[in-house]
């Protein structure tokens, strides 16, 4: 039961975060441009300007901060009700995780040229993390949608307990990996031009951390421990944990993102189990056809969960 | 002779690591929308499973076995840093698709799980032979869940076009789609023992 409520109490948080967390993006962005979805870029002039000026778009320059030379050709321009803010319409979607710079030429309020403005536009830090927590947790849910970790996922959901249980070990030893593979990767092996031996340092990482979660649930919880029995050290051989060092040395993450990927990962993951387990636990009262009854059915429930998180494919905050 | 033929066909359908061990079935699902990247994934897990029993089976008398776990890791890792590099050159754009998968090989509970039961214990050429056949046994899963999803899904076959353009199933080439596959095809190997010996087999160890 406590780790029922644990788990209402950071859901609790979240929701009371969301709101929070607006202003603190908007005021990221004062000064600067903001990227509407992935095709359009916000620019706030702070005056007044003419229409007829605001609505050419060769007046307006945008290139991605590293390549001046490239330049991006502006669809449309709309101007809002006040005439204070220009919104910037392109054909192909922007890469929302880069820097792009917007040179307006000639700025022109109530007949006059007041000069030239540039724009710095970037996504915010916080919106980096939190679109890659989403991704992880939902989105591209690791067991649902990257199927992996299927192992685990079959063996410990047979009880919510259990379940969550597994789920808290879980993201606490994939953050935990995620950091020091990160540190390993970045300070060790890419100074030395190790690069290829990462596939056995990350094993030997995530060996260290199970052993740590071992040692510790043993002493802090025994009843768990010996639930979890045989799971806890197959840990170290499951592929959920592997993957996300692999991922994050693949997409080249700072530290805060592989932090996030980490925590993302350990809570879809923790989702997963639980959604299954409630579903086992009335299957085992159903009349199942015997050829059907064990694990079949698990991978039919399994899909039928794979399904509905396709529902969130489309799901985008920023 | 007919003892390893007999290796060879244990892997293949009587102890298939898919659908009988239940063994690794993360990959199973994730790489077979199409037949060519089950058979890539599949010729690489070929590849790790052979040369991993047969270094374990010549060196198995100098491993300690209270250290043997972590010396069969550094092993398997070794073949899989191997492959890793090799499988880029022969076919870039399916490696593209199946890379993350092929790192971890190294965690793939089946390679391990031979090691520890076959060729721990027996010398080189049987633990040759079986681990030749659990990995054709895991090539014929994995080929065999690709073919149907392909077939449904798209409705093609190894990338042509085989049903005129007809796509009858698209949720099958969708992550719901393996599930669903692997579930049915269990459920019809457990019919099929069924049939034969008169008794439902006990579900597989799922890990």
């Amino acid at each position: 039961m406590k780790t029922i409520r644990f788990f209402a109490a950071v859901a609790a948080m979240l929701v009371l975060l969301l709101p929070a967390a607006g202003p603190t993006f908007a005021a990221a962005a004062e000064g600067a441009g903001a990227f509407k979805k992935d095709k359009a870029i916000e620019i706030p002039f702070g005056v007044p300007v003419d229409e007829a000026w605001a609505k050419n778009p060769a007046n307006y320059a945008v290139y991605e901060k590293p390549d001046p030379d490239i330049k991006i050709p502006v669809e449309t321009v709309s101007l809002d009700a006040r005439k204070t803010t220009a919104t910037l319409g392109f054909k192909d979607p922007l890469n929302t995780a880069a820097e792009y710079v917007v040179d307006a030429k000639d700025v022109t309020s109530a007949g006059k040229v007041i000069g030239s403005r540039s724009f710095l536009i970037k996504k915010s830090q916080a919106q980096v993390l939190f679109t890659i927590i989403l991704g992880a947790m939902l989105i591209n849910n690791f067991v649902f949608t990257k199927y992996l970790g299927l192992c685990i996922f079959f063996g410990v959901s047979q009880k919510k307990e259990t379940a969550i249980g597994m789920g808290i070990t879980f993201t606490l030893v994939m953050t935990l990996t995620a950091i020091f593979a990160w540190l390993l990767y970045n300070w060790v092996l890419k100074p030395l031009h190790l690069d290829f031996l990462k596939i056995i340092v990350f094993i030997g990482t995530t060996a260290i951390f199970v052993q740590f979660a071992d040692t510790i649930l043993r002493k802090v919880n025994p009843y768990l421990f010996k639930k979890l029995g045989v799971y806890l050290v197959l840990i170290v051989t499951n592929c959920i944990i592997l993957a996300v060092p692999l991922i994050q040395t693949d997409s080249g993450y700072g530290p805060l993102q592989s932090i996030s990927l980490g925590v993302g990962a350990g809570v879809g993951f923790a989702i997963a189990l639980f959604l299954m387990a409630c579903v086992r636990e009335k299957l085992e009262v159903c009349r199942v056809p015997p050829t059907f009854a064990g694990l079949p059915i698990a991978f039919i429930v399994t899909g039928l969960f794979a399904l509905a998180f396709l529902g969130f494919s489309g799901l985008s905050i920023f | 002779m007919i003892k390893y033929i007999k290796l060879l066909w244990n892997g293949l359908i009587p102890e298939n690591p898919i659908f009988r061990l239940a063994l690794s079935l993360c990959p199973a699902v994730a790489v077979t929308t199409s037949v060519a990247n089950g058979l890539m994934l599949g010729l690489a897990v070929v590849f790790v499973q052979v040369f991993s029993s047969c270094t374990v089976a010549i060196f198995r008398s100098f491993i300690h076995p209270r250290i043997r776990i972590p010396a069969y890791v550094i092993v398997i890792a070794l073949w899989v840093s191997v492959i890793d590099m090799i499988l880029p050159v022969i076919s870039p754009e399916v490696y593209d698709k199946v890379k993350l998968f092929v790192k971890l090989i190294v965690v793939f509970a089946i390679i391990i799980s031979r090691l520890e039961l076959f060729a721990s214990k027996q010398p080189l050429v049987p633990s040759f032979f079986d681990g030749l056949g659990m990995g054709i046994g895991f090539l014929f899963g994995l080929c065999l869940i690709g073919a149907i999803r392909e077939l449904s899904g798209a409705g093609q076959l190894f990338g042509y076009d085989v049903l005129g353009g007809v796509k009858p199933l698209l949720v099958m080439i969708l992550p719901t789609g393996g599930f669903f596959v692997i579930g049915f095809i269990m459920a019809t190997f457990n019919w099929l023992e069924y049939k034969i010996t008169g008794k439902i087999p006990a579900s597989g160890g799922g890990h």
